[in-house]
């Protein structure tokens, strides 16, 4: 499972990439893995303030629904909306083309409850995700 | 790998999508030995037959099939299944396999002498093999001329190494054959059919892709559309109901429900704004709660999100418009023709 470098991880499988104080958010490789085909992603709207770990959204497969957690509390300054029309990005390119908003973090210690790229791998091999 | 019925059955192989676009473009293959298979044999078969199903099993010639439900005395299922009618005084029912000990019970019950009813799904294995080059797959492998076979017509018949039964039957809307054969000989046919339909782009097919490919040619599926809460004509299944057979078990309830008039009825729906309707979503028309959906998801075949739901008679006409609570908001879905999908013949 690809686990980039630099960018802090949620145990729901969401990424957080920081660039100052504004955060690109997304689901990780494993998670799309193990949703299968996306079909369907319900993003909010920019301007909403959401808490840490707070649902933002949800992204579907063809067999289920999942909730989609923001790894840090903020304000959404903005969300990809190229996802409603093509879904299938979030598994083609989780990292990239796949990201689905950026959140401006209201606290930077909400980062230090997140795991980096090495601990989020130790843990999917612990949740047996590994293969 | 999902538990389901008892068995481990994986969800998918390759990913569902792309299975069942195989499906409806080639060919795809399915273990579906979990199915359970009962017979009857004996001078009083069809006796038993006629009284335990809605279908007029009498009209079935040798080597001909018939879908048909397992009643209650109310008119709601046991089970749907299909009847076959293997020789004179032998049929099979092929049954849902989560209902396998229910339904035998039940036909246990229900017969009385002069037949022999015994559970066989242990020892019967069933790949379907589905999909437009189904029948140029199979060839390579049957001495059977699977020409001669209409849909829903069977023949007994040698496949690779092996007696079966090679049924022009499926679950997908789509041309195929189910192929019943001993347990012990069903994997090396898996293989040899994934080996001779590679170079047709046939693909293996799990439960995710079964259930969008049925759902697309709108075939029931037992515990979600239909279950022992509906009844046979409020599942929109009137068509097997064969009254004029003479009596069966459910008979009078569903003819004294047609006479009073169905009050909700199963509809197909498709989804006219964002989002994506699943099981046990409400159903609401005027800020009134008028039914429940049972099975929903993505058409892959149409691109649309499409659905089933039990819906208030008032609100069951083809082109009627009502609302999908969607995890809290009404969604705009309308009443469209099934089934969704019909393959070009």
């Amino acid at each position: 499972m690809d686990v980039p470098e630099g960018l802090k991880y949620t145990r729901e499988h969401e990424w957080i990439k920081m660039e100052g104080n504004t955060g690109r958010v997304g689901i990780t490789h494993y998670a799309q893995d193990q949703l299968g085909d996306v079909v369907f992603v319900e993003l909010p709207k920019k301007g909403r303030q959401l808490r840490q770990m707070e649902s933002f959204g949800v992204v579907e497969s063809v067999k289920a629904v999942s909730d989609l957690y923001c790894p840090v509390g903020g304000e959404i300054v903005e969300v990809n909306s190229e996802l409603e029309r093509k879904p299938e990005m979030v598994n083609a390119d989780p990292y990239g083309a796949g990201w689905m908003l950026e959140v401006k973090i209201t606290q930077a210690k909400d980062l230090d409850n997140l795991l980096s790229a090495s601990e989020y791998s130790a843990y999917l091999k612990q949740a047996g995700g590994g293969h | 790998m999902v538990p389901f019925g008892g068995w481990d059955m994986p969800v998918q192989y390759s990913g569902i999508l792309e299975e069942h676009r195989a499906v409806r473009g080639s060919a795809g293959l399915f273990d579906i030995s979990h199915m359970g298979e009962i017979e009857f044999r004996g001078p009083e078969a069809l006796g038993a037959v006629q009284r335990l199903v809605t279908g007029d099993a009498s009209r079935l010639q040798r080597g001909q099939v018939q879908y048909a439900a397992l009643c209650y005395d109310n008119g709601t299922f046991v089970d749907d299944l299909t009847v076959y009618k293997v020789a004179d005084n032998h049929y099979m029912f092929t049954v849902n396999a989560s209902n396998i000990e229910k339904d035998y019970h039940w036909i246990k019950e229900h017969v009385t002498g002069g037949v022999e009813v015994r559970n066989i799904s242990d020892e019967t294995a069933l790949l379907a093999l589905q999909g437009p080059k189904a029948p140029e797959i199979l060839r390579k492998l049957t001495p059977v001329d699977l020409s001669q076979i209409r849909y829903y017509w069977f023949q007994p018949g040698r496949v690779l190494d092996t007696d079966a039964l090679i049924s022009r039957t499926g679950y997908t809307g789509e041309d195929g054959f189910e192929i019943y054969l001993s347990a012990e000989k069903a994997e090396s046919l898996w293989q040899r059919l994934l080996a001779e339909g590679r170079p047709f782009g046939l693909l293996p097919v799990g439960l995710g892709a079964r259930d969008t490919l049925r759902l697309e040619a709108k075939m029931a599926l037992y515990g979600n559309d239909i279950d022992d809460a509906h009844t046979v004509l409020e599942a929109d299944l009137g068509w097997i109901v064969k009254f004029e057979k003479g009596d069966f078990i459910g008979r009078a309830a569903l003819q004294q429900q047609q006479a009073a008039g169905l009050t909700r009825k199963l509809v197909g729906f498709e989804m006219v704004g964002r989002g994506i309707a699943r099981p046990h979503y409400k159903v609401v028309a005027d800020g009134q709660e008028i039914g429940e959906v049972t099975s929903g998801g993505p058409s892959p075949t149409l691109g649309k999100n499409i659905g089933l739901a039990y819906v208030g008679i008032a609100h069951a006409t083809i082109g009627t418009e009502f609302d999908i609570l969607i995890r809290g908001e009404p969604v705009r879905a309308k009443i469209v023709p099934v089934p969704f999908y019909k393959r070009k013949r």
